[in-house]
């Protein structure tokens, strides 16, 4: 479904992405790791269409168009979904009225019925329980006054909500506490499918430890030096970013 | 609560340092101004005849204006008539033709200020030029700077060495009728510092003015023109003192910026008048101009300036910032005591697209002291995707002084971001005693709040001047808590 | 043009304001030397740089009160709100209308009467309020006010006595052939430990060409506390000069929040003068403008006594060729130790040709004090924009949804739900593309 052939990107006149492929199918969960500044985010941000990344070359398909043609809410709406690493604090908007919104935009894209107030309702709360968001939240503003694991939760919650095809988690683990890295975990699992296919982009090992995945990559600067299964995750924490750089190189 | 209030009372009740007199034999013109007097100024210096037209008209306009009267200080209407508006140390007719033949008094009395005119003893890297009441004493490095295409040295000098380059450049940035003072200076000026910098040069050593009113009754108005030509870098430093005197004495200066695409000139100012003494009486009225021009494309002008002294200051260095993508900067640290008055802050001017600037002003006062900080930050329409940020600090030390803020902030364009913040603080007897308790002396823990207060401004100064500018704080402020 | 238009006011006030007891003849009288002493405000004074109100000078307003130009529009029914238990005071034109307010049952000793009445039932009480009020007359538009004064509303509050239903002062304005001025006083006296809630809301029929000239004296006794409201949603053809005078004495606490919405030039003057120790006020305020609209909002917080709290808040959204001005000060006299003081002031500039000019001011005279102020002006956050469109908002409908929310964070804050209604309907009105966001913010 989603496609990245030889993706070079600069943030700032900076180089950041350099002859970067990536292949992802439906069903498949895959974990990009890397050390700091190796590209990770800038990936995801280039997969949800931020502003200030700027593709040099390379091609992103995602299910056979052309991604990179699309805006931001274009690819929303087409099912991309992107679990921020800072979710943003908007002041004045409230939740429940955000996802409303976001839902019907999409189900509207997709030609469906939009969900009346009863029925939305009643999803927000199937889906509360599944992350344990707290009621008092939902009247809120968007992010604002939540904790750092609450955002998180948040994030998942919305991505359970609005059902993407293509989900990128980035750096969701990173300001967690175990219990909330197991709560968001068993979130995400659940929304594992054989319709669904999730890119998680992490720092850290302890996260695969909850989400196993069926592919790991090492991304180092700018490019996947390495591919394999989730083995290859504990050999990174065993032996460090550098000795699989080393490896790499040589071969 | 506590303690002794006398000691805090003995902190801050320190000698100004600087108070002596030189008695040295001048030539001094007597009080009075009328078109004689500005004549006369002209012919000591032996200036062409459209420097004395271009004096003639300020002075003519200036007749015409008003004193301005909106900043926050008070003083007593000045007598201009009193005023003696030259005085210059007496010497050989043609003046000393190197450091060797400067009246040895001279020298003495700038080795006596820490500032040793005699290169060899010289901190490296630091050219000085030193200016006595009206005139302008010893350049050192002179040659040296000569070889790097830079020229340094007295405007007199200028005037008659590079008369294109002055008559290119004086009152195009601060014309001659800009303000009452300016126009007042712009007649009677008598001497000041000139630079040129050429074309992709870095300067290679700090340029240095050090001003010095000796004689009574005179005041002082200098001029500096500083010229950044295309890619050059050039670091300005700037220091005064005063005796101590009863009568109040004027200094009403103007310096004008350039800076050509991509140069770029930091201006840094410790001005330390004398202030007066604890009662108010005498002290420095120092009422000045001081404006840049980001002329260039890319260009950046840095003021910092750390204004310890005069009674009165009354000064706005500013920068156009016309050129697109030119940055200007203004750091300040003004301290306050006793009766002392200051008035200041910047202007920065947005016209260029991309313009960026920053203002960081910390203003302290102590005692009876009033300190305000006066700004404009003006947005043209043409100025796309303009930037500003400011922070204005105040702390207060005693229930008896006073701290204002006056930021104006004008915007025409939806482009621009920007960001003021004020905070006031205090360094309270509760602060201070918790220091002491923990052993730390009243004084370091004045010190150490108050450098802390200063840090980010005092971070943009040379180092030589870093140093002299914390201790002359410690100085000033000594027994301001109580 | 200023000459002839202060020619013209006095031959307007010898015109239509009649010989009355000495007192008040007195006052009038007095207040219209010091306007022609003072003259109308040009932009050479420091206070009125920004604004210019030569337009107004330009033209020639009289007082209503012939007959056939106090009846109300039909537009008047819609100001009242619907759901909102309120006695309601109507004026059309600046006069007191009996027949269209609706008073109900007050608690004993509280008087809600319009001026007019007042200065002849009650001139203690009014006399009492405006001597607590001296040397209001510095500008000509003020003076002007106290030399016409008649018309307007004495609210006065016993000490102790809790008013529990809103009081809606309804200001309405019409369309005349020779455009109409009403010149209004509203003075609102709460005793000791008394609680009010007060609307002040002017309107106008739509594109009607008129001027308001209002001021607003309130006077807290020790521990009472009111919330204020001033709404102003005047025709966009319409001139607004308000002031709004408050003093506060010990542990008073005052909520005044100022919408301003409508208007061709608007001036608003908020003063208020923290008296008594733990006085508190809260200074809101919202200001929008489009096409040609002027809005200019000045205020002057005093803390006079120690341990004595502010807050002020105004956002402005900008957009057209509108201009706004805010000059937010803060003066901490000697003695007011402990003062604290926040003062923000936040702007969007939606259009290139849209100006603000915004002066936070702190002037302060104590030492142990903590005053803050800041002041922005900015556009969208790139951020916010970027995670509503990724979450499959359109990239109009976010903008004007963050735009909504960036005003309505001061009218979320108003406790009366169907003012807050009335308030996000109109604020969506002035929004472009408000039709996109509809579902988010009902």
């Amino acid at each position: 479904m989603l496609s990245i052939k030889n993706l070079h990107a600069n943030v700032a006149d900076k180089k950041i992405l350099k002859g970067l492929n990536l292949e992802v199918k439906t069903g498949e969960v895959h974990a990009i790791m890397g050390p700091n500044g190796s590209g990770k985010s800038t990936l995801a941000n280039i997969l949800a269409g931020r502003s200030g990344y700027e593709v040099t070359a390379g091609t992103i398909t995602y299910e056979g168009k052309n991604l990179l043609d699309m805006d931001p809410e274009i690819r929303a709406r087409e099912g991309v979904f992107l679990a921020f690493q800072y979710p943003v604090e908007i002041p004045g908007v409230n939740n429940v009225y955000l996802l409303k919104a976001a839902l019907n935009a999409i189900r509207k894209h997709r030609g469906e019925q939009e969900l009346d107030a009863m029925e939305f309702l009643k999803l927000v709360k199937d889906k509360m329980k599944l992350v344990k968001v707290r009621e008092d939240l939902m009247s809120r503003a968007v992010n604002e006054g939540f904790s750092g694991g609450e955002k998180k939760r948040n994030e998942i919650f919305q991505m359970a909500i609005l059902e993407p095809k293509l989900a990128i988690l980035d750096e969701t683990d990173s300001g967690l506490d175990i219990d909330a890295l197991r709560i968001v975990s068993e979130g995400v699992n659940s929304l594992r499918g054989p319709q669904r296919a999730i890119v998680m982009v992490t720092h850290y090992q302890r996260l695969l430890n909850y989400i196993v995945p069926d592919h790991v990559h090492v991304l180092a600067d700018g490019r996947i030096i390495k591919s394999g299964g989730k083995d290859l995750a504990l050999k990174l924490e065993a032996e460090g970013y550098d000795r699989v750089r080393e490896e790499a190189a040589v071969a | 609560m506590s303690s002794q209030p006398h000691d805090v009372e003995q902190l801050v009740r320190q000698e100004y340092k600087h108070g002596f007199v030189t008695d040295i034999s001048t030539d001094t013109v007597p009080p009075g101004l009328n078109e004689d007097v500005i004549r006369l100024i002209s012919a000591r210096k032996n200036e062409p005849e459209w420097l004395l037209e271009w004096r003639l008209t300020a002075y003519r306009h200036w007749l015409t204006m008003t004193e301005p009267a909106w900043a926050h200080v008070h003083y007593p209407k000045i007598d201009f008539q009193a005023i003696s508006y030259y005085s210059a140390p007496k010497s050989k007719k043609d003046g000393p033709k190197s450091l060797d033949e400067v009246d040895p008094k001279l020298l003495e009395t700038y080795a006596k200020l820490g500032i040793p005119l005699q290169e060899q003893k010289l901190l490296a890297g630091v050219a000085v030029d030193a200016v006595f009441d009206s005139v302008s004493v010893a350049t050192t490095f002179k040659e040296k700077l000569a070889e790097a295409g830079v020229i340094f040295g007295s405007f007199s000098d200028a005037v008659q060495n590079h008369p294109e380059l002055v008559r290119q450049y004086l009152g195009s940035v601060v014309p001659a009728t800009d303000n009452y003072f300016a126009a007042l200076n712009s007649a009677v000026f008598t001497d000041g510092s000139f630079c040129f910098i050429p074309k992709n040069t870095r300067c290679p050593m700090e340029l240095s003015t050090y001003f010095r009113i000796n004689a009574a009754n005179t005041g002082q108005f200098e001029r500096t023109l500083i010229i950044a030509e295309e890619g050059s870098y050039v670091s300005y430093l700037e220091g005064c003192t005063a005796p101590m005197r009863d009568e109040n004495q004027l200094h009403a200066a103007v310096v004008e910026l350039i800076a050509l695409d991509r140069a770029q000139i930091k201006y840094s100012t410790v001005q330390n008048w004398y202030p007066g003494d604890e009662n108010g009486v005498g002290g420095i009225y120092n009422f000045v101009t001081k404006r840049g021009d980001c002329r260039g494309t890319g260009s950046k002008i840095s003021w910092t300036q750390v204004e310890t002294g005069s009674a009165i200051t009354w000064k706005y260095p500013s920068c156009v910032l016309r050129g697109d993508d030119s940055v200007g900067e203004f750091y300040s640290v003004a301290v306050t005591n006793n009766y002392q008055q200051a008035d200041t802050g910047t202007k920065m001017i947005h016209i260029g697209r991309n313009t960026r600037s920053t203002i960081v002003s910390k203003g302290i006062s102590a005692g009876h002291a009033q300190n305000s900080y006066r700004g404009l930050v003006r947005i043209a329409k043409s100025a796309e995707h303009a930037r500003n940020y400011t922070q204005c600090d105040s702390l207060l030390m005693g229930d008896r002084c006073g701290a204002h803020t006056f930021p104006y902030i004008e915007t025409r364009n939806a482009t621009a971001v920007l960001e003021h913040e004020a905070t006031t603080s205090k360094i309270g007897d509760d602060q201070l005693f918790y220091c002491m308790q923990r052993g730390i002396s009243g004084e370091d823990a004045v010190n150490m709040i108050v450098n802390g207060f200063c840090k980010e401004v005092f971070k943009e100064l040379p180092m030589e001047f870093a140093v002299e500018a914390q201790k002359l704080l410690g100085v000033t402020l000594e027994g301001a808590v109580g | 043009m200023s000459q002839e238009a202060l020619e013209f006011y006095v031959a307007e006030h010898a015109r239509t304001i009649a010989l009355d007891t000495d007192w008040l003849h007195g006052l009038r009288q007095s207040a219209l030397s010091n306007f022609r002493r003072a003259g109308f405000p040009d932009t050479r004074q420091e206070d009125w740089r920004y604004t210019d109100v030569r337009p107004i000078l330009k033209r020639r307003f009289v007082q209503a009160g012939d007959s056939g130009d106090l009846a109300a529009d039909a537009g008047f029914e819609g100001m009242r709100f619907a759901g909102l238990d309120a006695h309601e005071l109507a004026f059309i034109n600046g006069h007191y209308d009996k027949g269209l307010s609706r008073l109900g049952p007050l608690p004993q000793g509280v008087i809600l009467t319009s001026l007019a009445e007042a200065l002849i039932k009650y001139p203690q009480q009014v006399k009492d309020c405006l001597a607590n009020f001296p040397g209001l007359d510095a500008n000509g538009f003020q003076a002007l006010n106290t030399a016409f004064l008649t018309h307007g509303t004495l609210l006065y509050v016993p000490a102790g006595v809790t008013v529990a239903t809103p009081v809606h002062l309804i200001f309405r304005s019409n369309r005349q052939p020779e455009p109409r001025m009403a010149f209004l006083r509203n003075l609102i006296v709460l005793g000791r430990g008394a609680s009010l809630t007060v609307i002040e809301d002017y309107s106008g029929t739509a594109d009607a060409e008129y001027m308001t000239n209002v001021t607003t004296c309130i006077s807290g006794g020790e521990g009472a506390s009111l919330r204020h409201y001033k709404l102003q949603g005047e025709s966009q053809k319409s001139y607004h000069i308000a002031a709004t005078h408050i003093r506060q004495a010990r542990d008073c606490r005052v909520e005044s929040c100022s919408i301003a919405l409508g208007g061709a030039l608007v001036r608003n003057d908020i003063t208020a003068s923290l008296d008594g120790e733990g006085a508190e006020v809260a200074l809101d305020g919202l200001y929008m403008g489009n096409g040609r609209q002027h809005v200019d909002n000045h205020t002057w917080i005093h803390h006079r006594s120690p341990h004595t709290t502010s807050r002020e808040e105004y956002k402005g959204v900008l957009n057209d060729h509108a201009r706004a001005v805010f000059n937010g000060k803060v003066i901490v006299h000697e003695h007011a130790q402990k003062a604290d003081a926040r003062q923000a002031n936040d702007n969007l500039l939606l259009s290139d040709n849209a100006e603000i000019d915004t002066k936070p001011e702190l002037e302060i005279h104590a030492d142990d004090v903590k005053c803050s102020h800041g002041a922005t002006i900015g556009q969208l956050d790139e951020n916010m924009l970027f995670y509503l469109r990724s979450r499959a908002v359109d990239a109009d409908t976010a903008r004007s949804l963050l735009i909504f929310a960036f005003a309505d964070a001061v009218v979320s804050r108003i406790g009366l739900r169907p003012i807050r209604e009335r308030l996000e309907a109109m604020i969506l009105g002035k929004l472009p593309d408000s039709g996109l966001i509809k579902e988010f913010v009902q």
